[in-house]
């Protein structure tokens, strides 16, 4: 709940549209990275991570939702009634998931069984639901489609680092493929595609976030 | 798949499928609120509650008006709904009737709308085709076993507090890697019984 007011704070529109896209963008893909900052929405991180393929799919997919949510939720800011805006969000949400969920149910038939039930589980994705909550609803239809971008691609990121490691720890290949003397000399590591791997790996992401960007931002709240 | 009795899919959910600890659901949850043993205890008591009731009313709804009908497709927003639904009728009667439940579990129950494990039950009990009598299992198990894992981390997240820990580390970085060290034991009762 925290994570959310001070998401809030940030991002209260100061300029104009174009001079805070760009601030908008640096906002939700570095400093408030909804993954590695806020830690929202790991779940789907943590299960979809243990092959490169699949965490690239599901950060496109990420996208998406969040920048079609975000859209239509800010489109449809000034006549929602309040009191009902939280069904409201969910019901838009869903409507893309489902949107993405048909789609790869239709041409990528072997991802869509992959990553199982975890596709659905974007409308309980917390990244979403945030962003169209602290977002979306206070801003133009621009400014949130850059937001829903930035943050799409800020976890789609962490994603893709993620699951970069634990498939070449975890079976010494990358999106399939044996990479040439690496493949040979290493020995795979079964842990890393299994559920601890995901554990370890994510807090191992976010240790070093944490380093790179200096000290914890509670401090300044 | 169909031939396991609903009492292996019901231990198996709780130890070597444990929704959380292998599936990552209900993730946000289980690190926002497993400070203190207290509040993941009536976290997780909450969770049970719903997630076996939900399963059930989500199994009838697929079995017996999504599926005749030919509505698959919009099970995601079918379970999403009956599950806010649920919660927030639940919370209307333990508040009428149990002021001192409602007390106890008030805050939870909002939040338990956007756990991901409950709307996750509900699907892996589609996606893995159960019975009627197996979902039971499963839904008993999986908010067991959540409920187990949460407490689990907040005892351990207790302890942690005495330690030092890189400073990078602190809060939930370290709590995902004991988490990982977590899951490395419960992989211990693999074999035990298996589902898919």
């Amino acid at each position: 709940m925290a994570d959310k007011q001070s998401a809030c704070a940030t991002c209260q529109p100061k300029g104009l549209c174009g001079g805070k896209g760009l601030t908008t963008l640096k906002e939700g893909a570095w400093a408030n990275n909804p993954l590695a900052i806020q830690v929202l929405g790991i779940c789907s991180a943590l299960a979809v991570t243990n092959r490169l393929e699949n965490s690239l799919v599901m950060g496109a997919a990420l996208i998406f939702v969040c920048v079609g949510s975000n859209l239509i939720v800010s489109l449809l800011r000034k006549c929602t009634p309040y009191r009902i805006r939280m069904i409201a969000e969910v019901a838009i949400i869903a409507t893309f998931v489902i949107l993405f969920d048909q789609f790869l149910k239709a041409f990528y038939w072997d991802m869509s069984k992959q990553l199982g039930p975890y596709v659905g589980l974007i409308i309980t994705n917390c990244i979403v639901m945030g962003r169209a909550e602290a977002f979306a609803l206070q801003n133009p239809p621009i400014l949130s489609i850059v937001d829903g971008i930035a943050n799409g691609i800020g976890y789609a990121v962490i994603l893709a680092i993620i699951g970069f490691f634990r498939e070449l720890l975890g079976t010494g290949e990358i999106m399939g493929r044996t990479i040439p003397v690496f493949s040979e000399w290493y020995t795979p590591n079964q842990i890393m595609i299994l559920a601890p791997g995901a554990f370890i790996a994510l807090g191992i992401v976010i240790g070093i976030f944490n380093a790179i960007k200096g000290p914890a931002p509670e401090e300044k709240k | 798949m169909t031939e396991t009795s609903a009492w292996v899919i019901f231990i198996a959910a709780i130890f070597t499928n444990n929704i959380l600890l292998t599936n990552f659901l209900g993730m946000c949850s289980f690190i926002a609120c497993s400070g203190q043993i207290r509040t993941s205890l009536g976290l997780g008591t909450a969770v049970i509650f719903v997630m076996i009731m939900t399963t059930i009313i989500n199994y009838v709804i697929y079995h017996f008006v999504l599926f005749p009908f030919n509505l698959v497709h919009l099970q995601f927003i079918v379970f999403i709904a009956v599950i806010a639904a649920f919660v927030q009728l639940v919370e209307m009667f333990v508040e009428r009737f149990s002021p001192k439940l409602y007390f106890a579990l008030g805050i939870f129950l909002p939040l338990i709308t956007v756990n991901c494990a409950i709307l996750g039950a509900s699907l892996f009990m589609i996606i893995r085709n159960y019975s009627f009598m197996q979902s039971v299992g499963f839904g008993l198990g999986a908010g067991i076993g959540w409920a187990v894992a949460i407490v689990l981390l907040a005892g351990l997240r207790q302890k942690m507090r005495y330690s030092h820990v890189p400073k990078c580390f602190e809060g939930v970085a370290i709590a995902m890697v004991v988490t990982g060290v977590l899951a490395m034991t419960f992989m211990g009762f693999a074999g035990m019984v298996s589902i898919q």
